[in-house]
């Protein structure tokens, strides 16, 4: 009985790995199949393509997960730079689902695989110590993308990314203008221990208290990034603060929670209550337009180009800065509804 | 009067109702009196105990699909999983990426997503019941493979819609109550009358007891477990429906994210020994409205982020705690010789 017990958990673990496996798998073959039908085009391109394809850039990624719309454009900005220089890299991507181990598992198969370059957007900024010694031993350099890790400098080749304290800076900026420099606010906090998190609070609360004196944040807690926490935390901001003027919000996806929060509260979001917030995705642009947000600090998410010019360099031996900064934005709901069309995630 | 107290207390909601207002008393001691204030706010009432019953009505819905299975002996992991399918497949049909033919009908977007619900449920009860597979392992396949699913239909985005009868299901009001506690009334109202007039119920305890000694007395078993699986599917495609439906939209990464643990503690907490057996659907329901306080009075009292988890790990403590009959006598006897000793001194 015990063995049949043992055999039926292990059948069906089987049948759990191979299904959770699918997923990853199927989209590297998407990936790749499609590289590969790219250069197919014309003769002359074939043979150029086949001398390339020997010193063919070959980089693994490993991606968190699908966490909100700004990751998406992410994602998407580097497997289009991939299909189109299909001739020249070759990506090898993995999505994480938001996991830790996830990640270090394909760091893991990537150093097995021998790839060029890892890039790596850390879900959490802790715990990356010996799965970047390992690279580092199979002299393969780590480019941390748009979050750093909590690791020595030496362990990994640079970091491409925006400045988070000066995201928050940029809203805590704008947030005093658009309250007029006094008032009770609250803050959404991202993910406990993400970069993002921790920095863009650290911008904007040290902003806030240098140099608006009047500005009070009343409340600051975590809504995980997400919508359904976003408005959740908003509804009791509400009831325990019902005298806020503005809501800085770590990301977008938060702040459109908050937005339904204030709505149910019989109150009008971007008009009696302010919002903030950071990344500038198309919801939130959407929401500008029809006037219930006010201003994101765009967080450029199209780093495809910039994470592939630095991976060959890296690869050709070049030196690069320890943070490759990207450049970020300010929109406000005033030009909101001319740029909305060019958004491209 | 004493004896009648004492008979009520053996009711096995008893404790868990008696948790649930001693957390309210806590909270309204801790805000001043905030947190029972209750006001009408654009023509429905808004306070944190509506918040409660609106926010909590998913879990307290799961919790009564769940407390049947648990009642076998079983259990059901793949619950958030499936919500995560309702909410897509919901959102896909209104926005039209899905079955574009039916022009984005909410009424066929919620017949589909319920649907799926259903064919989740009998996809469990098939294993468990047929197969012969540990529940928990049987559920765990679609646990992983769900959100695949989920992330497949809307292809990897966080899908937004704009539909004022789809956003009824959450944020609707009746009367000034909110929408969502009329499904739970109606779900779980139904249940309890199939349970308590039918020997449905019985049969369930039975199995949940003995399923060999079930079957030799001539209960169908298997088809008992086919059915409490696919209510528990269809039940958690609902809630998929209500989590939806308050953001807007379908974020398959985080719909649902790690709520099955919830809903069990929810059962566990009601009373139901998660062996099998006795069992009390109300209870639950209870005990998914004490989870969800926990998480209100986490946001009421204003935690650090850092310290909600640790907060909610003591309270879940506590109440399991209370729970249990050994450790009350054990406390009961260290007192009683406590005052022992002190009336010898």
């Amino acid at each position: 009985m015990k063995r049949k017990l043992l055999s039926a958990i292990l059948c069906a673990s089987m049948v759990a790995a191979s299904l959770a496996g699918c997923g990853s798998t199927a989209a590297k073959e998407e990936a790749t199949v499609e590289n590969e039908a790219t250069p197919a085009g014309d003769a002359a391109d074939d043979t150029a393509d086949d001398s390339a394809s020997d010193g063919k850039l070959v980089v693994g990624f490993a991606q968190i997960g699908q966490e909100s719309g700004w990751r998406d454009a992410e994602t998407m900005s580097i497997q289009t730079y991939a299909e189109e220089h299909a001739d020249t890299v070759e990506l090898k991507f993995a999505d994480a689902q938001q996991k830790q181990e996830n990640q270090i598992k394909a760091i893991k198969s990537f150093i097995e695989q021998d790839v060029d370059v890892i890039g790596l957007a850390p879900v959490v900024e802790t715990g990356w110590d010996q799965v970047f010694a390992e690279a580092q031993d199979a002299g393969i350099p780590i480019i941390l993308l748009d979050r750093t890790a909590d690791v020595d400098e030496s362990l990994y080749a640079t970091f491409i990314g925006s400045d988070f304290i000066e995201e928050g800076k940029l809203a805590a900026q704008n947030m005093a203008e658009l309250i007029g420099g006094k008032g009770k606010i609250v803050e959404l906090e991202g993910t406990v221990g993400a970069s993002a998190a921790t920095d863009r609070k650290t911008g904007f609360d040290e902003e806030i208290a240098a140099n608006y004196p009047d500005i009070e944040i009343v409340a600051s807690q975590t809504g995980d990034f997400t919508r359904a926490q976003g408005k959740e935390v908003m509804e009791s901001f509400l009831k325990s603060n019902p005298d806020i003027v503005g809501v800085y919000a770590h990301n977008d996806d938060m702040a459109l929670g908050a937005i339904e929060a204030i709505k149910e509260a019989g109150l009008k979001p971007g008009e009696d209550i302010k919002t903030v917030s950071v990344d500038g995705v198309k919801g939130i642009f959407e929401a500008m337009v029809a006037g219930e947000a006010n201003c994101t600090v765009e967080c450029n998410p199209l780093l495809g180009p910039l994470f592939f010019e630095t991976a060959a360099k890296l690869k050709a031996g070049e030196s690069v800065e320890k943070w490759v900064k990207s450049v970020d934005g300010v929109f406000t709901s005033d030009i909101a509804a001319d740029v909305i069309d060019d958004r491209a995630y | 009067m004493k004896s009648k107290l004492s008979k009520l207390s053996q009711n096995q909601a008893f404790w868990p109702v008696m948790i649930f207002l001693a957390i309210i008393l806590f909270n309204t001691i801790m805000t001043g009196g905030e947190f029972l204030k209750i006001t009408i706010v654009d023509g429905h009432f808004y306070g944190r105990i509506i918040d409660i019953f609106r926010n909590g009505g998913k879990l307290m819905i799961l919790a009564a699909g769940m407390t049947m299975v648990l009642a076998t002996g079983g259990t059901d992991i793949s619950v958030g999983s499936v919500m995560a399918i309702s909410g897509a497949i919901a959102c896909s049909v209104i926005k039209g990426n899905l079955l574009p033919g039916l022009n984005g009908s909410v009424a066929m977007a919620i017949i589909l997503a319920v649907c799926a619900g259903i064919l989740c449920g009998l996809w469990n009860g098939f294993l468990v019941s047929k197969i012969k597979i540990q529940p928990i392992v049987a559920t765990m396949i679609l646990l992983v493979a769900g959100r695949g699913i989920a992330q497949l239909i809307t292809n990897g985005k966080i899908i937004t819609i704009t539909s004022d009868a789809y956003y009824f299901i959450n944020g609707g009001y009746i009367l000034g109550l909110p929408f969502p506690l009329y499904i739970v009334i109606f779900l779980v109202g139904l249940l309890l009358i199939f349970v308590t007039k039918t020997a449905f119920g019985l049969f369930l305890e039975s199995i949940g007891c003995n399923p060999l000694a079930s079957k030799f007395a001539g209960i169908k078993v298997d088809i008992y477990l086919l059915a409490i699986y696919t209510i528990s599917g269809a039940f958690a495609s609902v809630a998929g429906l209500i989590e939806s439906a308050g953001i807007k939209g379908a974020d398959c990464n985080n719909a649902g994210l790690n709520i099955e643990l919830d809903a069990i503690l929810a059962v566990a907490i009601g009373g139901t020994n998660l062996m099998g057996g006795r069992f009390s659907i109300f209870s639950s329901v209870i005990g998914a409205l004490i989870v969800q306080s926990i998480t209100t009075t986490v946001l009421a009292l204003g935690v650090p982020a850092a310290y909600i988890r640790v907060l909610k790990a003591v309270l879940i403590i506590v109440i399991c705690l209370s729970q249990s009959s050994k450790f009350k006598l054990s406390l009961g006897k260290m007192l009683a010789g406590k005052r022992k000793e002190a009336a010898a001194v």
